[in-house]
């Protein structure tokens, strides 16, 4: 056997492979679904959050920027572990699932509040006065004149955010979620080969890579022009 | 002169240390077009701002077609339909085409259907010329087209009077006319107008009344011809051949 | 409740557990960071070589990394290459994979400053006899890093969060040694208290971006 068939036989074993294809892409699908959960509640607490912060209440205000600094401050997995071997001590014990989710939802809540807050802070002031001076209430001018500009705004930032936020179900490995790269290792100890994790490898750049390439698309196109 | 439309008395205002408007009286009789003029920083656009409540006086009162605008009680945003304002710089919408930018408050604040609304937008965009532009946003509309958009967007909501801040201070020469225009319309339709601009030939023709301001003040007032011919203090002197020789 | 939290009595078992930890991730940062500028660099001059057979496959490279997950990332070093008789030891993967993820991250950020340096400023660098290297060096380069100072903070910021995945290949930093605290006493607080740490280290720094970001998105307009 030539050292290249070793290494194929060795990364690329097709007995294995086959055998573990139904783990990797049930692993797939855990991702998806936690993928899912964490954009659309994150970017809608960050979206409410800044919203909130709008309305210019002081303390509610501090309040908002404490918890944003924090979730911005704290590495995600630190998050994990905290809520999933912390919180049971307290009377709660949330799966890692929910662990993970909660913990990638707070954290893009922080990061898209931010940016959704600097596109609302960057729309000109005039704005403002001429949608108020024909009646528009400050809930309306918010919704139909600022948000709308302030959101195509924040968009290129947002998505390469989002992305690098969501890429972080990997980390649900370490509380035993079983998405894809928990199934790739737990495949890894039960196969004692690495083929496993060459698939799962190829899973999430399956998942990202459009995503990622859908990003560099948006990114030109929604560069601000006037 | 009639009963007036708009009665401003004793306006004050601070920003902070800084004392901009200093007991300002105004009466503007319905159909009558008043000019305001006065160096900058005189307080002219706080003047106009605080007649909308865009700007909140420090004191004083304001009543416009009957409603008392600094009373707590009045539903403000009701009240500033019948105020048409345009600015200096446009401040069009940029994410909406002309006809969304004349058509918002109609259906959010005014409550017509979007058919409704769609056809007053186009009436008052036809009012400015631009009817055949509805579909454009600002980006495609040259400077005068968008403030006339901006003129549209006031007059569709069937204000009782317009305020003017320098409408055409940010246009290239050449597309003023096309501005000016548009507001000789409106006069000649009997709308209520105050106008902070610089554009003599334009108030000594079409303003009723021209006032001087300065420091916070309003130091004279009068007939066009005798503010610009034969002003009676010094400072209005002065200012009126500073712009003069311009 | 505070008792499971914040035990001082456990805080004072494990201090210098933690304190270790803290000391070790400090250390890495020192050095994943200006490696993952390292490869950034790299990544940044290649793209100014403005040739398809250099463009493709530098923007393939960096959207492989800006898909792939960094755990996956060292997972793959740490438990595959073993597999082909190449036994690492986790801080070389970890060094190994923060150059080739955050490297992709600061290459596009400072391939971005490069090419926010106007034309004229090298053609005019060039009129003066430099050459094309130390127009780059001590033109643009100063220019660019100027630029995108907020973004390469922010990434920064980051690349010092992600050493915290050292802990699962059991680099001795500071989330590993509070989850060995943890498992030593059975008790919240060691992790509670690395979380505090790493607030009070990194909360300035979240802070001063925030500030520095809103006037970056501020000034697109
Ligand atoms: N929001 C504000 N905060 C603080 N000071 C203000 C504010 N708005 C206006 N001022 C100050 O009030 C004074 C009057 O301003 P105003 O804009 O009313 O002058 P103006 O007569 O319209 O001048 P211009 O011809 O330059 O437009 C100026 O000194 C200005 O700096
Ligand atoms: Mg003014």
């Amino acid at each position: 056997m030539s050292t290249w068939d070793r290494f194929v036989e060795t990364f690329f074993n097709a007995k294995v492979m086959v055998k573990y294809l139904p783990d990797i892409l049930s692993g797939m699908v855990v991702t998806i679904e936690l993928a899912v959960l964490i954009v659309l509640s994150g970017l809608l607490a960050g979206l409410v959050l800044a919203l909130l912060r709008a309305l210019a209440i002081r303390p509610l205000n501090w309040l908002i920027i404490f918890v944003v600094d924090l979730f911005r401050s704290l590495p995600p997995l630190v998050i994990i572990v905290l809520i999933y071997f912390g919180l049971p001590a307290a009377g709660v014990s949330p799966s890692g699932f929910v662990s993970t989710w909660l913990s990638l939802a707070f954290v893009l809540m922080a990061f898209s509040e931010e940016i959704f807050w600097a596109g609302i802070t960057s729309i000109p002031k005039g704005q403002w006065e001429a949608s108020r001076s024909t009646g528009l209430s400050f809930g309306q001018t918010l919704i139909n004149v600022v948000l709308p500009q302030a959101l195509r705004l924040t968009i290129p930032p947002l998505t390469n955010r989002t992305i690098a936020i969501t890429k972080g179900t990997a980390l649900g490995t370490v509380v035993a979620v079983t998405e894809i790269l928990g199934q790739a290792s737990s495949a890894v100890s039960n196969s004692y080969n690495p083929s496993p994790l060459m698939m799962g490898a190829a899973a999430y750049l399956v998942l990202f890579l459009p995503v990622v390439v859908a990003a560099r698309w948006v990114e030109t196109k929604f560069a601000w022009k006037r | 002169m009639s009963k007036p439309i708009v009665e401003a008395r004793e306006i004050h205002k601070h920003f902070g240390h800084l004392h901009v408007l200093k007991g300002v009286d105004l009466e503007v009789a319905e159909r009558e077009l008043v000019f305001v003029i006065g160096p900058s920083g005189s307080g002219k656009s706080t003047l106009l701002r605080c007649l909308n409540r865009l700007e909140e006086p420090s004191s004083g009162s304001v009543v416009v077609d009957g409603i008392d605008m600094l009373d707590p009680r009045t539903d403000i945003n009701h009240a500033r339909q019948r105020i048409g304002m345009v600015f200096q710089s446009f401040n069009l919408y940029p994410h909406m085409t002309a006809l969304g930018n004349v058509t918002l408050a109609l259906r959010k604040v005014a409550g017509k259907s979007r058919a409704e609304a769609d056809a007053l937008g186009l009436a008052a965009l036809q009012r400015v010329g631009l009817a055949d532009r509805a579909g454009h946003t600002p980006g495609q509309l040259s400077g005068g087209q968008q403030q006339r958009v901006a003129i549209a967007r006031a007059i569709a909501l069937e204000p009782r009077v317009m305020l003017f801040d320098e409408p055409t201070s940010a246009l290239d020469p050449e597309l003023v006319g096309s501005v000016l225009e548009v507001m000789r319309d409106l006069r000649q339709s009997g709308m209520t107008m105050i106008v902070v601009s610089h554009e003599m030939g334009f108030a000594r023709n079409a303003a009723d009344r021209v006032m001087f301001m300065d420091d916070g003040l309003i130091v004279e007032q009068g007939p066009p011809a005798a503010i610009f011919e034969n002003p009676t203090q010094e400072r209005t002197r002065a200012f009126i051949g500073q712009i003069q020789r311009h | 409740m505070i008792e499971t939290f914040f035990n001082p009595e456990i805080i004072a078992a494990i201090w210098p557990i933690v304190l270790a930890g803290l000391l070790n991730t400090v250390l890495l940062s020192l050095i994943v960071v200006p490696l993952g500028l390292l490869g950034g660099l790299i990544l940044a001059l290649l793209a100014t070589v403005h040739h398809p057979l250099v463009r493709w496959p530098l923007m393939a490279w960096v959207d492989f990394f800006r898909a792939f997950p960094p755990l996956v990332l060292l997972v793959l070093l740490f438990a595959g290459l073993p597999f082909a008789g190449l036994e690492l030891g986790g801080f070389a993967c970890v060094a190994i994979a923060f150059f080739l993820n955050t490297g992709a991250y600061y290459g596009e950020i400072l391939r971005a400053g490069i090419e926010s340096v106007p034309a004229g400023q090298v053609e005019a660098g060039r009129s003066t006899g430099l050459s094309r290297l130390q127009a780059m060096t001590y033109i643009v380069l100063p220019q660019a890093v100027r630029n995108v100072l907020p973004d390469l903070m922010s990434n920064t910021l980051e690349v010092v969060k992600l050493t915290s995945l050292g802990s699962v290949v059991a680099v001795p930093e500071l989330l590993f040694q509070a989850r060995q605290a943890q498992s030593l006493t059975y008790n919240a607080t060691p992790i509670v208290l690395a979380a505090i740490i790493y607030f009070l280290l990194l909360w300035p720094m979240v802070r001063l971006l925030s500030r520095l970001e809103n006037r970056a998105l501020a000034s697109r307009r």
